[in-house]
Formats: C-alpha cells, structure tokens, sequence
C-alpha cells in the first residue's frame, strides 16, 4: 500500500467532514482514525473508492464519537445520521485547511505538528518520533493547537506567507526516525503549489528542489558534513534540480520577487555549476543583494560576506563582513574561512576552534573543529 | 522548536535566595516542594514542551577504560567535588526565552517557609541536528 497516496487524500476527506458540519478539532481526529484503519485494512482488501472509503469511515467514527458525547449531554441536538451530500469539496478547501494550521494564533512547534497531521496525515507517533519528543507531549501539542484554532472560520483565506514559514521549517528538520520531514515538506509544498498560484509557494517548492537534490553529497556515510565546495557533484539528484530550476523559471517570469524565489535563485546557481570553481559567484552576490532588500535577516549578509569573499577576493569578503555584528551565529566561522582563504591560517586555525565552540549543532561543530585540526597539522 | 536542559544542582551553583536546605524544612514544606515540581512536569506535558526529567543520586562513582581484556576502573566519588547535578529536566520549546521563563518558574519552587527558594537552575541548548538548507553555504 502507497501510504503517501493514502495521506495525500488526508486534507480532502478532512474537509468534506467538515462541510458536512463536523467541528474541526473532532473531524481531524475521526480521519486519524479513519487512516490508521485503512493501514490496518486496506493490503487485504484495497477499497474501489480509497476516497470514498476514506469518506464513509471517518464519518462513521465521527458520528461515533459525537453520539458518545451527546449520550453525556442527555441527548440533546441529536446530530443528523444521514448526512447532506453537499458540494464535492474543491481544492480552495485544502488550502483553507494549510491557512488553520499555520494560523498566526499558534507557535511555530504547534502550527508545524498540526499541519503534519491534519494536512500530511502523519500520526501523532510519527510526528513525535521525527521530533524526539514522547508521544504524550506531542499529543498535548496538537490537541492544544486544535483548541487554539477552534474558533477560526475555515471560510476566509489566509496569509500564505505564514504557511511558508511552516513547511519551510518542516523542510528544514531532515531526516530524523522514521520520517523523512524533508520529503514530507516538499510533497505538502507541491500540494499547496497545486491549489494555489503564487510565486512564492513555488518559489520555495525550487528552494526545496534544489537542496535535496544535494543531500546524497551532503554528508558522509558517518554523518559528517561536507561543504558545498568539496561535494561530489554527481551524486546531486539531476532530476530533481532540472524540475527546481524549471519551476523557479516560471516563478521568476511573473516578475513579481520574493525571499524564498531569491533563496532558489542561488541555489540554482550552485547547482548550475559543473565544478565548484565554475561558480559564478559574481551573479550570486547579485541575488543576495536582491535577498537583502527583501528580508533584514542579518545572515543574508553573512552568506553574502562569504560570496563576496569568493567573487572579489578575501580581503573583500573581511570587508563586507567587518561591517556585519560579530556576536552573529556562525560569524567567527564565517571570518575563519575568509582568514584561511586569505592565506593567514594562524587566525583562520584559532577562529575555527572558537567557532566550533559556539556551533549549534554537533555536525557544524565537528566539521569546524576538524578544520582547526587540519590548519594545526600543517603549521 | 529546541531543546534545552535545565539543570538541578546539589553544589555548584550560586547560593540560591532561600537557602535552606531541605532536611530543615517542615514536612509540609516537603510535601508541597515535590509537589510543585510534579505539578510543573504536568504542566509542560499538557503545553506540549515536556520531553524528560529525573532526579539524580548525589553519590556517584568516575569510571574510566583501563585496557584490552581489564574491567573497568572506578574511583570516588570525590567529596571535593565543587559541581553537583541533582537532577534534570528536558523541554522542547520554541524560543530561548521561554527556556529562560520555565526556568525561572522552576526556581520558584518553594522552600522553607513555603517561600520560593530562587535556586540558580542551568539552562543549555542541545547541540541538534544541523539544517537541511545550511545557514552558511561553505
């Protein structure tokens, strides 16, 4: 059984429950339900109508539930068992769905474990494997964002930029557990990206692309991170990057700029590159000009110090960066490589051993710590 | 949506405000101190932010390899020791300053006379996984 087909029908079947008159917060969980017995059901006995199957029992569970309740309430407003038909659900009903779970009323942690489950059909088990969190508190977390968003009309569009925001730091997890978060992320972004006609959203479907195209070269079988300079190209996902690049083309043609288009743009540049000495870097320190007019983001100009580093020189790239705030994350690695490519390997060796101090992850740190280790050998 | 440690410390720490410690408070005291920190761990369950906590013994031993083929060697514990975990709790929360707020409220345990003892409590961040789309592009 497909089970990313079975999800992908997840934020449809949620919405004709919610047509029907389901509240949000009791429709999601009757489609959780619903999904996790077609997991159990469906390699035996595969419906005609996944759907439709999908449909008539999270409807059933709903009802279910919803009579348990009204036993408790003595019965009162007894809901309809037979329920109207109603209008086919249309697309604009999966996007209403990605706007209530990325609503502005919720934290970043708990917009992001909502969409995972209302919108990607995840189980709450997964989500909290993919975020090394127990079960329980992940549980906590969604009924909570259930609550918070119970009130939301699911009838008026929202700010899609927000949406962005949670699939792009959904993207951002990787790979952790069971769950691929970052393969998740793109299929959600290419869902969005057909309900929606925005830049922007396939701005960031290119962004996606051109990454994880990268991510075979991105680290060693032991887990260690290899810089974009020193990957081996052809392990990047060819057709993953001609798909990125077309679809940022069309983004771009329509002349109407974003962040996340900017970010792909740069992207496609690295992977435009057959080696990393073809890089045109000139054209990139173009793009993060462009970024930093779109976003006060202090690492765009970090990224762009780096750039400039490699398009005009090291002592440019000091230059650009001695303007930035050193107390920035990743400064002092930043000013390590521009002193090591500037040929003073004595700063470059002490930055990188305080950079890997400051490092906020384990895999930046040992990389940085292994560059000290390399300049000390050679001095 | 990151992880940080709050650390518990027997010794180590600066002198909280309420410094007494907990074999001269009342029973009561007692009861209701234990009781704050199981409330607390509730709490941050139901707020979706807890990912463990324990208590920890303060004896303990250091334990090194000692060579191919030998057991290990253990020595100690050192009673000269300065620093001292007590205990530790997990959170998975979305900001550093709410890291900071729960630790704070942590600290307001109460103690003797049932007042909050402002223990000093650690927080630090756990080194996590590095990011797909990396910060810095070398």
């Amino acid at each position: 059984m497909n089970e990313a087909l079975l999800r992908s029908l997840t934020p449809s079947v949620l919405t004709v429950l919610v047509r029907r008159g389901a509240d949000f917060a009791a429709a999601e969980d009757a489609v959780q339900d619903a999904l996790v017995e077609a997991v159990r059901v469906w390699p035996a006995d595969p419906p005609r109508d996944p759907k439709g199957w999908l449909v008539t029992v999270a409807w059933r569970r709903f009802l279910d539930a919803t009579r348990a309740d009204t036993a408790r309430r003595r019965r009162e407003d007894r809901v309809d068992e037979e329920p109207a038909p109603g209008p086919a659900p249309a697309a604009d009903d999966t996007l209403q769905l990605y706007f209530l779970c990325a609503h502005p009323s919720l934290t970043p942690s708990s917009a992001v474990a909502l969409t995972l489950r209302a919108v990607g059909g995840l189980t709450t088990r997964q989500i909290a494997q993919a975020y090394l969190v127990p079960e329980a508190t992940m549980a906590q977390r969604i009924s909570r964002a259930k609550r918070t968003v119970s009130g939301v009309r699911l009838d008026r569009p929202g700010d899609v930029s927000t949406v962005l925001r949670v699939l792009y730091l959904v993207f951002n997890e990787g790979y952790s557990g069971d769950v691929d978060l970052s393969a998740e992320a793109i299929r959600l972004t290419r869902q969005l990206a057909t309900t929606i006609d925005h830049p922007e959203v396939a701005g960031l479907l290119a962004l996606m692309l051109l990454h994880h195209a990268r991510r075979e070269a991105r680290t060693t079988p032991d887990g260690s991170l290899v810089p974009l300079a020193d990957q081996n190209r052809a392990l990047w996902d060819t057709t993953a990057i001609t798909e990125g690049v077309a679809i940022l083309q069309t983004a771009l043609s329509r002349d109407r700029l974003g962040e996340f288009q900017a970010q792909a743009a740069i992207a496609a540049l690295h992977a435009d590159a057959p080696t990393a000495g073809e890089t045109d870097w000139v054209q990139i320190v173009e793009w993060y000009d462009e970024l930093a007019g779109l976003t006060d983001n202090p690492v765009v100009q970090l990224n762009r110090a780096v750039a400039v580093g490699e398009a005009d020189g090291p002592r440019a790239g000091l230059a650009a960066l001695s303007k930035l705030d050193d107390s920035l994350p990743r400064h002092t690695a930043v000013a390590a490589y521009l002193h090591e490519r500037d040929g003073d390997t004595k700063t470059a060796a002490r930055l990188y051993t305080e950079a890997a101090q400051k490092a906020p992850n384990l895999a930046e740190r040992n990389h940085l710590t292994r560059q000290a280790a390399r300049l000390n050998a050679s001095r | 949506m990151a992880k940080y440690l709050l650390l518990k410390h027997y010794r180590g720490a600066p002198a909280a405000v309420n410094d007494v410690p907990m074999d001269k408070w009342t029973q009561d005291e007692i009861t209701a101190h234990i009781q704050y920190m199981r409330d607390f761990a509730d709490r941050l369950e139901k707020t979706g932010e807890f990912v463990g906590g324990e208590a920890v013994a303060p004896e303990g031993a250091w334990v090194r390899y000692d060579g191919e083929g030998r057991p290990p060697v253990t020595d100690g514990p050192f009673a000269e020791t300065k620093d001292l975990i007590a205990g530790w709790m997990i959170i998975d929360v979305d900001t550093y300053d709410r890291a900071v707020q729960l630790a704070g409220e942590l600290s307001a345990a109460p103690g003797a006379g049932g007042k909050p003892i402002h223990e000093w409590l650690e927080v630090r961040p756990f080194l996590a996984a590095p990011p797909t789309i990396p910060d810095c592009p070398h």
